[in-house]
């Protein structure tokens, strides 16, 4: 497994040089990929989508998965070729990167706020407590802070489960507005 | 450098535990106790069975190493009889009444989390990526079922003598998961495997923190099921495997070009 380093959407300018544009024209197509699951943010904004390259035989996109078993990576990867393809882009390859694992914490800023107005809270930061991962200790029995509710913005809510409609989201419960909600996990 | 063979036969028993445990829990699909439960134990599933996949995938290839052809991630899991199944006797047990899936569930992933953060330091870059990100999944799992341990057994007199039940059911299948043999000996002294017996006490003392808040007993009985080298990492199983696999398998042995 090689490390690979996140290169973010280079800018358009007339400066560029023709291959610049057209890595920028592949991160744009990239930027209309959906998460087939959460169809209101875009692979990219996700930050799964770890880097652009291009080799001998055409474009190489590095994607990692979010969990090891979620049933929307081969749709992703289907749907990253289609969108290059349509942008006019030469063949592209989807490499999969294991390491480093992906977390939450790479979802970009904008997309937290797409999925609140989607109705789903968006995770808290994982950062503080990621290393070592071993060395955590398990965080069972001990007080949560509060999801705040999409919906109303009140903090008074409950889990109802630990899993939810996708690996990545829980069952959350509102206690003034009464609404059900998903909130993305922290991973 | 240990040989290929072993580091084969290591990543098996890797894979192996989550594929059965998988096809354990999705026989749940659709008759969950509540409907939150029914969709927890199958999201666990697919974790576990996305895990297998990276592990058996990586054996294949370190098969194909040996001049061999190395087998695919769906050769390997649909076309081995029992006997080449590597995974621990625990998780091919049935699924029993819910106590004893939990029960079964809790005692592997307190194993589980404590084998992959292990092995995010093993000095095979493969195995510890694919446990990086595993150990990630495996906390949340272990949160859940220990939980529901707590929860039934601090729960009504029923649920408390079907959790106490479960655990004295499944304990004798404990000692296999740090029982160390030659294939793990060599690969541990290479840096590339867990040490499954120094394990153990980490283990011991968390399972014992969660059967106090559970007010239930540990177990006291010594008696170990397939810890001589003669257990299911040897490929040495209960009966309940085969009658799994003849379910997980006839599709794909009947139909061998079937493709999803």
């Amino acid at each position: 497994m090689q490390y690979v380093e996140t290169r973010g959407p280079a800018p358009v300018t007339e400066r560029m040089h023709a291959s610049d544009r057209e890595l920028a024209a592949v991160w744009r197509a990239l930027g209309s990929v959906l998460d087939p699951e959460i169809p209101v943010v875009s692979v990219v904004e996700l930050g799964i989508v770890r880097s652009v390259e291009r080799g001998p035989d055409g474009w190489a996109v590095t994607v990692t998965p979010t969990y090891s078993g979620c049933p929307a990576t081969r749709v992703i990867e289907d749907d990253i070729r289609t969108a290059i393809a349509a942008a006019g882009g030469e063949q592209a390859r989807v490499v999969t990167a294991l390491a480093p694992a992906w977390t939450t914490d790479w979802i970009a800023p904008e997309a937290l706020a797409k999925l609140r107005a989607a109705g789903i809270a968006p995770p808290g930061a994982m950062a503080s407590h990621d290393t070592p991962v071993a060395a955590r200790p398990v965080a069972f029995g001990r007080p949560r802070a509060a999801i705040p509710c999409p919906n109303c913005g009140s903090l008074r809510t409950a889990e109802l489960a630990r899993f939810g409609s996708t690996a990545c989201k829980a069952q959350y419960r509102c206690a003034d507005c009464l609404e059900p909600f998903d909130y993305f996990k922290p991973h | 450098m240990p040989d290929s063979g072993h580091l084969f036969d290591y990543l098996l028993r890797l894979g192996d535990n989550g594929l059965v445990l998988a096809q354990r829990l999705g026989e749940w699909v659709g008759k969950g106790p509540v409907l939150e439960e029914d969709i927890a134990s199958t999201n666990v599933g697919l974790d576990l069975l996305g895990q297998a996949r990276l592990w058996l995938a990586y054996a294949g290839e370190v098969e194909a190493r040996d001049g061999k052809p190395g087998r695919t991630e769906d050769e390997l899991a649909y076309f081995r009889d029992s006997t080449g199944y590597c995974n621990l006797l625990l998780v091919e047990q049935p699924n029993g009444n819910y106590a004893d899936t939990i029960g079964r569930q809790f005692l592997f992933d307190q194993w589980h989390v404590l084998l992959l953060g292990q092995l995010t330091l093993s000095r095979d870059e493969r195995i510890a990526a694919i446990a990086a990100k595993a150990v990630k999944e495996a906390r949340y799992h272990v949160e859940r079922s220990t939980g529901w341990v707590i929860r039934l057994g601090d729960g009504t007199d029923l649920s408390r003598a079907r959790m106490q039940a479960a655990i004295d059911a499944l304990w004798m299948y404990t000692g296999e998961m740090f029982a160390v043999d030659a294939t793990e000996r060599a690969l541990i002294d290479a840096g590339i495997a867990a040490d499954a017996a120094a394990l153990e006490p980490h283990w011991r003392s968390a399972v014992q923190v969660a059967l106090d808040e559970a007010t239930l007993a540990a177990p006291t009985d010594p008696w170990m099921q397939g810890t001589r080298e003669r257990g299911g990492k040897q490929g040495v199983h209960t009966e309940h495997l085969s009658h799994m696999l003849a379910v997980m398998q006839s599709l794909p042995r009947a139909h061998a070009s079937a493709q999803w």
